[in-house]
C-alpha cells in the first residue's frame, strides 16, 4: 500500500504545474506580432521558474519510502468526488525534472528560428509543459485524463503551424490516433469510478478486480499508452510526425510525449490490473521485440535523419515496454533509466537536426555530408550523441539498455540474445548517419558555406552532453530515486489482485 | 380553492414578458429607426428584468403548481428558464448587426418574434398539462417559422421556412395523436395524474402507441435520426440569425417537455421507451457524425454536429433507472441537463462567430471562408479553437465534462459497450471539429479576404461566452451540482 506525504508547506509541485501555463497565457495576452522578443524573453523567464520550482522536488525527495511525495490535495468536482490531487514517487520524479529541464531547453534553443507567430509558438510551448508535468504528477484518475487529454491541444497546433510541407496530415494523425487510445481509457477509467466509487488512481491500485475485467481494462489502457509509447504496430504516427513537426516540437514530443505511454504502464496497466498484464506479458513481450529488432532495420534504411531518430526512438522504447513487462527488478529499473536517457538524447539528436535544419532547411541525409570540416564543435556533439543513442558504454544509453537486456537474460536466456542485438543494430544506424552526414567528402555548395555552434546553441548542447555523460558513469543518483518505488511495484505485481 | 388554483405569482416572468412583447410591439411601430435601437434595448431590458424575476424565485425557493396543474413550477423550470434567457440574450446581441445589414429589420419584429418564441418556450418548461405543452410547442414554433421566412425575397430561407413549416406541423401532429393515445388509455392530460394512473410496464395497446408517437414527435422536436432531416436544410436555408435562434434556446425547451412527459408524465414506462431512446441515439451518433464530415458549410456542418450532440442528450436519457430509483435518475436526467447546457454554450459562441464574420453582402458560411483566420484576427481563431475543441469533447473545455457526465451515466447502468459506441463516434466526430481548426491556423488567408473589427458589444460577449466555456471546464463542479440537484428536487 503505498501512503502519502503532503506536501511541506509550499505546494512545489502545483507552482511546476502551474507556473510555465500562466506565463504562456501572459504570453497570450501579451504578445505581439511586431514585438518577437517579449513572447522570447517571457518563455525563457516562464520556463526558467518552472524549472527552479521543480528543484526542491529533488533536494527535498525521500528516497528511502515509496510513498507519494509533495501531495496536494484540493476539493475539484465534489459530484464526482474527483480531487485536484498531485504528488510524485520514484517513478514519476524524474519525468517532472526532466519535462521542466527540456522545456527551457526548448525555449532557449528556438529562440530565432521561428519568426511567424512566435507568442503563440511560446505559449503552446509553455501550456504544454505545464500540462505535461501535470500527467506524471496526477493522482486523480480524472485530472490524469485533463492533463493528458489536453496535451493534445498545443501539439496538434505546434505540429499543423510550425512544422514542415506535410504538415496538416502528420497534425491529424497524430491528433486522432492519440485520441482513439485516449477515449478508450476514459471508458475504463470510469469503469474504474462506477466499481471503486473513487478517482484516485493509488485506491485503483487496490481495486479487487476479476481476471477478465483485468483483462478489457488492461487492453483499454494498452490502446491508449502503446499510441502514445508508440508500440508497434500503432508506431506510425511518429515518423510521420517527426520530420514535419519544427524542431522544437520534436524535442518535446521523442524526449517527453512518449514517456507518458510508458508512464502510463507503470501507473496504471501494471498496478491496477497486474493479473492481467502477467498474463498478457507475452504479448506485450513479442510487440517489445519486434519494436526493437524490426523498426530497429527500418531505421537503418531511412533517407531522413528525422525519421532515422523518430524510428530510433521507437526502438528504444521497446526496450522500456519490454524492461516494464520481465517484472524484474533490472528490468523494471533499466526501462526508466531508459525513458530519462532517452529524454536526453533523442532531445539532443533532434537539437543537433534542428541545428543543421536552421542553416540548409532540409533533414535529407543525402543533402550533408563532410560537414566535420566546417562544424568541427558541432560534430564533436554530435558524434557523441550518436554514441549515446547505440548505447555506447560511459553514455546514459548504456545503462538503461544494459539493465534491461540484464533483466531479459534472468528473465529468458533468448529473449536476452535477440534483445541484445538492438545494440549492433542502434550502432549501425546512429554511426553510419553521423558517416554520412558529418565525415567524407564535403557534400555540396550550401555544406561549405555553414557556420559552426553559435553561443546558445553551445550552451544547450552542452547542458544536454553533461547530463548524458554524467548519467552514463555515475547512474546512483537517477536510480536512487527509483529504487523503493519500483520494489513496491513489484511486489505489488506479485501479490497480484485474485 | 378556486383563488388558490389562480397562482399568477408562480407564472409572474411569462405575464411580464407577455406584456412587455405586446407593449413593444406597439412601440416599433412608431418607429422609424432604421436601426430599431429602442426596441433592442426594450427587448434586452425585458429579458433583464424576467431573468431577474425567475432568478429570484429560484432563490427564494418558489414552486409548485398553478391553475389546476396545468402550470409547474420547480428549480428545474426556474434553471432552464434562466438559461434559456441568457440564449436569447446572446442571439440579440450577437445578431444585431447581421439583421441590420440584411434588411431584417423593416420592422422590429425579430425582436418580438424572438420575444414570443422565449415565450413559448417558457410555457413548454413550465408545463404540466399535455395541453400546455402543446400550446407552448405551437406558440414558439410559429414565432421561429415566422422568423426563418422573414428574408422573403430570398430563396433559401423561404425553402427552409417552408420545409421547416411542413415538418415541424407533421412533428406536431405526431406529438398531439400522442398525446391523444394516451388520453384515451388514462383518461386525464394531467401529466401528474398520468404518471400516478400508468402502472409499470403497462402495455395496453393505446398507451404504447400513444408512447411510440410521443417520442416519434420529440425526436421531431430534438432533430434526432430519423426525425433530423429538416435540421441540416433549416440550419443553413435560415439567416445565421435566425438559425441561433433555433439552434440554442428551443434545444432547452424540447429537452424540458422530454422530461416532463417521459419521465413525470410516462416514467412507469421507462422499460419501454428506454430502448427506443437508444435506438435513436446511436443512429443520432453515427449519421450526424459520418454526414458531418463531407460537408463543406460551416452551417450545415455545425447542423449535423448538432444531431450527434443530441444523440448524446438521449443517451443520458436512456440510462435512467427502470425501476424508480431517483439518485441514479438524478445522475442520467442531470447529465442530460448538463449537456444540454454546455451544448447551448457553445452553439452560441460558435453561430456567434460565423454571424460577426458575416459583412453585407456576404455570408460568411463556407468552411473555406474561414482559412487563415489566425492571420486576420487571432482573438476570434482562438474563440473558434475553443469551441471546435469543446464540441469535440476534448478537456479542458466543458463539452469534455459534458460527454464525461453521459458516459459515467451509461456506464453506471452497466451498458459499457454503449459507452465505447459512443466514444467511437466522438472520435469520428473530432475530426471535423479538427477541420475547422485545421483551417482557421494551418491554412493561409484569400489573398483578397478581410475580416472586419468586430464591434464592441458582440465581442466582448463572445468572449465571455468563450471564456465560460473554459472557466466551466476548469471547475465545473458548480454547474454539475446545479444540473443533478435540479433534477433530484423537480422529478
Amino acid at each position: 500500500m503505498i501512503g502519502e506525504i503532503a506536501s511541506s508547506s509550499v505546494p512545489w509541485l502545483t507552482i511546476a504545474i502551474f507556473t510555465p501555463i500562466i506565463f504562456g497565457l501572459i504570453i497570450l495576452l501579451v504578445g505581439r506580432d511586431d514585438q518577437p522578443n517579449v513572447a522570447r524573453w517571457l518563455g525563457v523567464i516562464g520556463a526558467t521558474l518552472g524549472l527552479l520550482a521543480t528543484i526542491p522536488l529533488y533536494t527535498g525527495f525521500d528516497t528511502s519510502t515509496a510513498d507519494m511525495q509533495f501531495v496536494h490535495k484540493a476539493e475539484w468536482i465534489a459530484v464526482f468526488a474527483a480531487n485536484y490531487h498531485v504528488g510524485v514517487d520514484g517513478i514519476s520524479l524524474w519525468y517532472v525534472l526532466l519535462t521542466a529541464l527540456i522545456t527551457l531547453i526548448v525555449v532557449i534553443a528556438g529562440w530565432g528560428s521561428i519568426t511567424y507567430k512566435v507568442a503563440q509558438y511560446k505559449a503552446a510551448f509553455l501550456i504544454l509543459s505545464g500540462l505535461m508535468i501535470g500527467v506524471f504528477s496526477a493522482l486523480d484518475g480524472l485530472l490524469f485524463y485533463v492533463f493528458f487529454e489536453a496535451t493534445l491541444i498545443p501539439m496538434y497546433l505546434i505540429i499543423g503551424i510550425w512544422g514542415g510541407p506535410n504538415r496538416v496530415y502528420a497534425a491529424v494523425k497524430f491528433f486522432l490516433y492519440t485520441l482513439l487510445g485516449s477515449l478508450l481509457l476514459l471508458v475504463a477509467f470510469l469503469y474504474l469510478w462506477a466499481t471503486t466509487g473513487s478517482w484516485a488512481i493509488l485506491d485503483w491500485h487496490q481495486a479487487p478486480l476479476t481476471y477478465d475485467v483485468q483483462v478489457l481494462i488492461f487492453l483499454a489502457f494498452l490502446a491508449s499508452f502503446a499510441v502514445k509509447v508508440p508500440m508497434f504496430p500503432v508506431h506510425t504516427w511518429l515518423p510521420d510526425a517527426h520530420p514535419e513537426a519544427p524542431t522544437g516540437g520534436s524535442v518535446i514530443l521523442a524526449p517527453i510525449m512518449l514517456k507518458l505511454g510508458a508512464y502510463g504502464f507503470l501507473r496504471f496497466s501494471l498496478p491496477i490490473t497486474p493479473d492481467a498484464s502477467v498474463g498478457l506479458a507475452d504479448l506485450m513481450i513479442v510487440l517489445s521485440l519486434i519494436a526493437i529488432i524490426y523498426i530497429g532495420f527500418v531505421a537503418l534504411v531511412q533517407k531522413d535523419m528525422k525519421k532515422l531518430v523518430a524510428y530510433s526512438s521507437i526502438s528504444h522504447m521497446g526496450f522500456v515496454t519490454l524492461g516494464f513487462f520481465i517484472f524484474n527488478i533490472e528490468g523494471l529499473k533499466g526501462g526508466l533509466v531508459q525513458m530519462v536517457s532517452h529524454g536526453f538524447v533523442s532531445g539532443a539528436l533532434f537539437l543537433c537536426i534542428g541545428v543543421l535544419y536552421d542553416r540548409m532547411h532540409t533533414h535529407k541525409i543525402a543533402d550533408f555530408g563532410g560537414v566535420v570540416n566546417q562544424m568541427p564543435k558541432f560534430v564533436t556533439f554530435f558524434v557523441l550523441f550518436s554514441m549515446a543513442n547505440a548505447g555506447l558504454p560511459g553514455t546514459s544509453g548504456f545503462v538503461g539498455e544494459f539493465m534491461v537486456i540484464l533483466g531479459a537474460i534472468h528473465f529468458n536466456f533468448w529473449i536476452g540474445v535477440l534483445t541484445a542485438t538492438a545494440l549492433i543494430l542502434a550502432a549501425s544506424y546512429s554511426l553510419w548517419m553521423v558517416k554520412r552526414v558529418a565525415y567524407g567528402k564535403v557534400a555540396n555548395e550550401r555544406v561549405a558555406k555553414l557556420k559552426d555552434l553559435d553561443a546558445r546553441e553551445f550552451l544547450v548542447l552542452s547542458i544536454l552532453a553533461i547530463g548524458i555523460l554524467y548519467m552514463g558513469i555515475f547512474p546512483k543518483p537517477f536510480t536512487d530515486v527509483m529504487n523503493a518505488s519500483v520494489h513496491v511495484l513489484l511486489e505489488h505485481i506479485a501479490t497480484g489482485k485474485l | 380553492m378556486m383563488e388558490s388554483q389562480f397562482n399568477f405569482a408562480l407564472v409572474l416572468p411569462e405575464i411580464i414578458l407577455l406584456v412587455a412583447a405586446m407593449a413593444i410591439l406597439i412601440i416599433d411601430a412608431f418607429s422609424n429607426d432604421p436601426k430599431r435601437t429602442l426596441t433592442y434595448t426594450l427587448s434586452n431590458a425585458t429579458l433583464a428584468v424576467v431573468f431577474v424575476v425567475s432568478l429570484w424565485q429560484w432563490v427564494g425557493g418558489v414552486s409548485g403548481t398553478g391553475f389546476y396543474s396545468m402550470v409547474v413550477v420547480d428549480s428545474f423550470s426556474h434553471f432552464v428558464k434562466l438559461v434559456s434567457y441568457l440564449a436569447v440574450f446572446a442571439t440579440m446581441v450577437y445578431s444585431r448587426e447581421y439583421i441590420q445589414t440584411r434588411d431584417m429589420l423593416r420592422g422590429g419584429e425579430f425582436y418580438v418574434l424572438v420575444l414570443l418564441a422565449l415565450l413559448g418556450q417558457m410555457v413548454m418548461i413550465s408545463a404540466g398539462n399535455m395541453l400546455t405543452i402543446y400550446l407552448g410547442l405551437e406558440l414558439m414554433s410559429l414565432a421561429i417559422y415566422a422568423l426563418v421566412a422573414m428574408r422573403r425575397d430570398h430563396e433559401q430561407s423561404t425553402e427552409a421556412a417552408m420545409k421547416y413549416f411542413v415538418l415541424g406541423s407533421l412533428a406536431s401532429g405526431f406529438l398531439l395523436y400522442g398525446m391523444s393515445m394516451v388520453y384515451g388509455a388514462t383518461g386525464s392530460l394531467d401529466l401528474a395524474v398520468i404518471g400516478s394512473t400508468v402502472q409499470s410496464g403497462d402495455m395496453q395497446m393505446a398507451l404504447v402507441f400513444g408512447l411510440v408517437f410521443i417520442v416519434a414527435g420529440l425526436a421531431f422536436k430534438l432533430g434526432v435520426v430519423p426525425f433530423h432531416m429538416w435540421v441540416p436544410d433549416v440550419y443553413t436555408g435560415a439567416p445565421t440569425a435566425v438559425t441561433l435562434v433555433l439552434a440554442a434556446a428551443p434545444k432547452l425547451a424540447a429537452f424540458a417537455i422530454v422530461m416532463r412527459l417521459l419521465v413525470t408524465g410516462l416514467g412507469e414506462l421507462t422499460i419501454s421507451w428506454q430502448p427506443m431512446l437508444i435506438i435513436l441515439a446511436v443512429l443520432s451518433m453515427a449519421i450526424g457524425n459520418l454526414t458531418a464530415l463531407m460537408q463543406t458549410n460551416m452551417k450545415r456542418m455545425l447542423a449535423y454536429s448538432s444531431i450527434s450532440h443530441m444523440g448524446f442528450v438521449l443517451l443520458a436519457l436512456a440510462s435512467g433507472s427502470t425501476d424508480g430509483n431517483m439518485f441514479v435518475n438524478a445522475g442520467a436526467y442531470g447529465s442530460a441537463l448538463f449537456y444540454m447546457v454546455s451544448y447551448v454554450l457553445t452553439t452560441l459562441a460558435s453561430f456567434g462567430v460565423v454571424m460577426v464574420m458575416s459583412r453585407q453582402g456576404f455570408e460568411c458560411e463556407n468552411l473555406e471562408d474561414f482559412k487563415g483566420l489566425n492571420k486576420l484576427n487571432p482573438t476570434l481563431a482562438g474563440v473558434m479553437l475553443l469551441v471546435m475543441f469543446s464540441l469535440a469533447g476534448i478537456p479542458p473545455l466543458i463539452g469534455f465534462y459534458a460527454k464525461l457526465m453521459v458516459l459515467q451515466a451509461v456506464i453506471q447502468t452497466g451498458m459499457v459497450w454503449l459507452a465505447v459506441v459512443a466514444v467511437m463516434f466522438s472520435l469520428i466526430g473530432a475530426f471535423y471539429y479538427l477541420r475547422v481548426v485545421k483551417l482557421v491556423y494551418f491554412d493561409q488567408p484569400a489573398p483578397d479576404r478581410v475580416v472586419d473589427r468586430v464591434p464592441t458589444v458582440p465581442a466582448s460577449l463572445l468572449a465571455v461566452n468563450v471564456g465560460l466555456i473554459l472557466l466551466l471546464g476548469l471547475v465545473p463542479a458548480g454547474l454539475m451540482n446545479i444540473s443533478v440537484n435540479t433534477i433530484l428536487s423537480s422529478f
